[in-house]
């Protein structure tokens, strides 16, 4: 029987195989053996990595753009205010004259004509006196000229108190495991500068460096993500949530996998070192019970709308979270996992974990905040179909492309080259989208804390993946894999893409359900701060990871690539730490826009309330 | 029926079975195919030494850093004489207890070098205990980690017969005074490591490297033209400098100076060359060193033999490639 399937699997793949081959076209010969090592002296010309710098300069591009415009409007503001303010008076004036003044000001002026000046005009004694009302607002403070003033969100959304207070204590916890994890992540960067920082084990490079994955990806996005997905289902499904009780199990699970997990790792516990499954089954289970409440809550309160058809956001949701069930029981079961088996496994896992996981939810996420802040539809709900599904098919089959000119075979690693190419699709329909929601509101983003955010994430998005595609090619990955451009590939996405879109996220929804507004200031310091770390972090990497490869395939002695990385990765600490002080920042935003305030708050909690029982 | 957009039931159970469905295809069935793989009969499983140091080095996630893979590809030469097959990690990825899984060895970051031939490039125990205790001890620009809590620091008095003590340079010292014993733990470590080597295939030119198209021209002409030796410093510092350093100084207590030694700057390079085929350990007061007969070929020694003679004050003849073969010719008669 388990001849026969194999049989029938085999011919199965052979046939997959033909027509991959077809695809190919050229590269049939590739199939049965893997081309000879390309040329390096003219490396900076090949696709891979012309395609990685465009896209590199479409960000680039986009920043001075978002500039432009910010200080395009502020100067034409200003101009603006001056000249109507200038006519209001004119035109005022004129209009509050009679006769008697007219005749008044004609004599004055043919007395000016004759007018001479007698030397005492200056140090008159008289108080200014506006007289007219002219002047609406008088202030000692003129407006700090440095920061342009946002428009005030909306305030107030009518939400159930328990929602509010699952937001909110998601959104918490994630945040916690934010500054934590990026607190890690910073110290473990600057141990490439200073390797003898402490000799403690907890804190050595081995173990800590899986702290400061699993911290801001279970810890940190995934909470932020269920904690924002609670409120889309909820409002899209015009109903309440299912059952409070869950999501805070859910919430509770969550958090005490990452708190085990992390108490383990830094103990020198852990799952074998595939990354992003570090923590032993046992933590993970907490984690994977954590994720099938949730759905099961989301599912139900689905299933109780009020509305008949299902908001695309909640497709993403259902997605996200089924896949992640999945990924998570098949990353873990035994059965297949001794020798290359788990190296399959590891592939599919360490990809899907950010495919079908971060990616596909926080797209769902995107899908309703984005909109719903534009206070317009989405431009197109079949593109976001269409991305759904394609979404589904290519990002699954591409896991081993992690594993290029490595043991497995050939075929895996066929299929994951060429459906890598295949990503265009899901990401080119998600950036059209999103770009085309956009569209016509151009201005509300110099006038928006929330649209930079969106943007910035949304360019990400097209530049991050589509630049992991190209690094599945075959040169590219020659020259990249295992270097320190993997590093800033991952932090391009799961930080350019991930984190700014929860941010905007959360900035877009927090003031409406508490009512308090962050300080403008502070959000604009989080949002460069933070950009202009993350670009400090990338490029460092990405040019010295590339030097390392060349290094590499010219054959030169290996601490030489580790000397030439020394500059390179004393610039990656110092965008780390702009990338951390941003999150310092953003803290500090997130307890003004959640703190109590002392006034209003209880009656107004008492009338929601009689409102939604 | 399927009706997405009204149906949250058929949604779901079809984003659920087709994922189900391509997770199959693309993992779980390759997967199994995967692990029936069989040893080679070269290989042999680990001992329970090196099994112990396995564990210690899957704890300190060593993986996060090192690989265990030579791909298919020329610039992985360095790191191994073929590429990897899935048959080389037969006893090392197996289920490690109920709570582990077989552990990621392979890897996906080379922020140190490949480790998979280390103990055939790598073989002395001293140079793997000095590194360990502080890697910037032999490798001065080194960003690894030190394992300090692998070793023991000893007073004088109190060193038992059989404890194993490193010659830690005073610079490196915390306590000038005391001394620093390797524990258990640093041995089966070592002890893994040393085991760490590609095991022989069966047959031949069945995993031959993809050949660089630049390189092989490069060669060709320099041979035809000039018969020009490889780089003998680059050859000397992905060889040699880790034990005897990048400015021939050696490291006291544990690697003899190649600067101003009597055999490097001899007029007959006969012992230089021999040491370098056949290894060498006949003082005691320094590591035992490992023949390279197997692992250089006649053009690569005789380039880092001349380097040794033209540098740091040391002033001999360059050598041959010719003179190299002759030599190692004159081993294999002697052997048989």
């Amino acid at each position: 029987m388990k001849k026969k399937f194999k049989h029938i699997y085999d011919k199965f793949i052979a046939n997959r195989i033909c027509i991959l081959a077809l695809l190919l076209l050229s590269s049939h010969a590739a199939l049965a053996q893997p081309t000879p090592n390309p040329d390096t002296s003219n490396w900076f010309l090949s696709p891979g990595i012309i395609g990685t710098i465009v896209l590199i300069f479409i960000v680039l591009a986009v920043v001075v753009v978002i500039v432009y415009i910010r200080l395009s409007t502020y100067l034409d503001m200003m101009n603006h205010k001056a000249k109507a303010k200038k006519k209001l008076t004119f035109s005022e004036e004129l209009i509050d004259m009679d006769e008697a003044e007219i005749d008044d000001i004609l004599e004055k002026r043919k007395a000016a004509l004759k007018y001479r000046l007698t030397g005492r005009e200056l140090g008159s004694q008289e108080t200014a006196n506006d007289t007219k009302g002219i002047v609406s607002k008088v202030t000692h403070e003129p407006e700090n000229p440095l920061f342009d003033e946002k428009k005030k969100t909306r305030l107030n959304m009518e939400t159930p108190v328990p929602l509010k207070k699952i937001v909110i204590w998601y959104l918490g916890a994630s945040i916690f495991w934010l500054v934590f994890g990026t607190l890690i992540g910073q110290y473990v960067g600057m141990k490439f500068i200073w390797p003898e920082m402490d000799t403690v084990p907890w804190l050595s490079f081995g173990r800590l460096r899986p702290v400061h994955t699993n911290t801001v990806f279970w810890g940190w996005a995934s909470m932020a993500m269920i904690g924002l997905g609670y409120f889309v289902i909820a409002r899209t499904s015009n109903t309440v949530i299912y059952k409070y009780k869950w999501a805070w199990r859910s919430w509770y699970l969550i958090n005490l996998s990452v708190l085990i997990g992390n108490i383990f790792l830094l103990a020198g516990i852990n799952n074998g070192g595939g990354e992003y499954r570090e923590y032993i089954w046992s933590v993970a289970v907490l984690f994977m019970v954590g994720l099938i409440y949730t759905f099961r809550n989301f599912y139900k309160t689905v299933a109780n709308r009020r509305i008949s058809d299902i908001y695309v956001s909640n497709w993403y949701l259902f997605g996200g979270l089924l896949w992640t069930i999945t990924l998570a029981i098949i990353g873990y079961l035994p059965n297949y996992q001794d020798g290359l088996g788990e190296t399959v496994i590891q592939g599919y896992y360490m990809h899907q974990g950010v495919g079908m996981w971060f990616m596909t939810f926080t797209l769902g996420l995107v899908y309703y905040y984005l909109p719903s802040s534009l206070n317009k539809p989405i431009y197109s709900y079949s593109l976001g179909v269409l991305a759904f599904w394609t979404q589904m098919l290519f990002y699954t089959l591409i896991g081993t492309h992690h594993f290029i000119f490595s043991p497995l075979p050939w075929w895996l690693q066929t299929v994951a080259i060429v459906f890598s190419a295949g990503m265009f699709i899901p990401v080119v329909a998600g950036t059209t989208n999103f770009l085309m929601t956009m569209r016509g509101s151009w201005s509300e983003i110099s006038k928006s804390y929330v649209l930079p955010f969106f943007l910035v994430g949304v360019i990400f998005y097209f530049v991050g993946s589509t630049q992991g595609s190209f690094q599945a090619f075959r040169f590219t990955n020659y020259v990249w894999h295992f270097t320190d451009f993997n590093v800033a590939h991952s932090h391009m996405t799961m930080y350019g893409i991930i984190s700014f879109l929860l941010w905007a996220c959360v900035y877009a929804i927090l003031p409406q359900l508490t009512g308090s507004e962050p300080k403008q200031i502070f959000v604009g310091a989080h949002f460069w701060m933070a950009f202009i770390g993350l670009f400090a972090y990338m490029i460092s990497l990405m040019i010295g990871g590339t030097l390392k490869g060349l290094s590499w395939i010219d054959g030169k002695p290996f601490i030489d690539s580790v000397i030439l990385m020394q500059p390179y990765w004393v610039w990656r600490a110092i965008g780390g730490s702009l990338m951390f002080l941003s999150h310092l920042v953003f803290a500090y935003n997130f307890y003004v826009m959640v703190k109590k305030k002392d006034t209003g708050t209880q009656a107004e909690t008492a009338a929601l309330k009689s409102v939604n029982i | 029926m399927f009706n997405f957009h009204k149906d949250h039931k058929s949604l779901a159970n079809t984003a659920l079975f087709v994922f189900v469905g391509l997770s199959i295809f693309i993992a779980v069935v390759p997967a199994f195919q995967m692990q029936e793989t069989k040893p080679l009969p070269s290989m042999e499983p680990l001992t329970e030494q090196q099994h112990r140091g396995f564990n210690i080095y899957i704890a300190e996630n060593c993986v996060s850093c090192h690989t265990q893979q030579v791909r298919n590809i020329e610039m992985d030469n360095a790191w191994g004489e073929r590429p990897s097959i899935p048959s080389d990690y037969y006893f090392s990825k197996k289920r490690m207890d109920v709570w582990r899984q077989s552990p990621s060895i392979l890897g996906s970051e080379r922020t140190g070098p490949d480790l998979t031939n280390v103990g055939k490039r790598q073989s002395g125990e001293e140079w793997h205990l000095l590194h360990l205790y502080n890697p910037r001890t032999v490798v001065k620009e080194s960003i690894m980690p030190g394992y300090p809590w692998l070793f023991e620091e000893k007073n004088e008095q109190d060193i038992a017969p059989d404890d194993r003590v490193i010659p830690v340079p005073a610079s490196f010292l915390r306590h000038p005074s005391k001394k620093i014993v390797a524990t258990q733990q640093a041995l089966d470590l070592v002890a893994y490591l040393q085991s760490l080597e590609q095991p022989a295939l069966q047959g031949d030119g069945t995993a031959e490297f993809i050949a660089s198209i630049k390189k092989k021209k490069a060669t060709v002409s320099e041979s035809e033209e000039t018969g020009n030796l490889p780089d003998g410093t680059a050859l000397y510092a992905s060889t040699c400098a880790a034990c005897h350093q990048a400015d021939g100084e050696g490291l006291p207590g544990a690697f003899p100076p190649l600067a101003g030694s009597a055999i490097v700057n001899d007029e007959n390079p006969e012992t230089l060359i021999r040491i370098i085929l056949e290894g060498y350990d006949t003082r005691p007061e320094y590591g035992v060193m490992a023949p390279f007969a197997n692992m250089l070929s006649d053009e690569e020694i005789a380039a880092i033999a001349t380097h040794e003679r033209g540098n740091w004050g040391n002033n001999a003849p360059a050598v041959s490639p010719q003179k190299v073969k002759e030599i190692r010719k004159l081993i294999q008669n002697l052997k048989e």
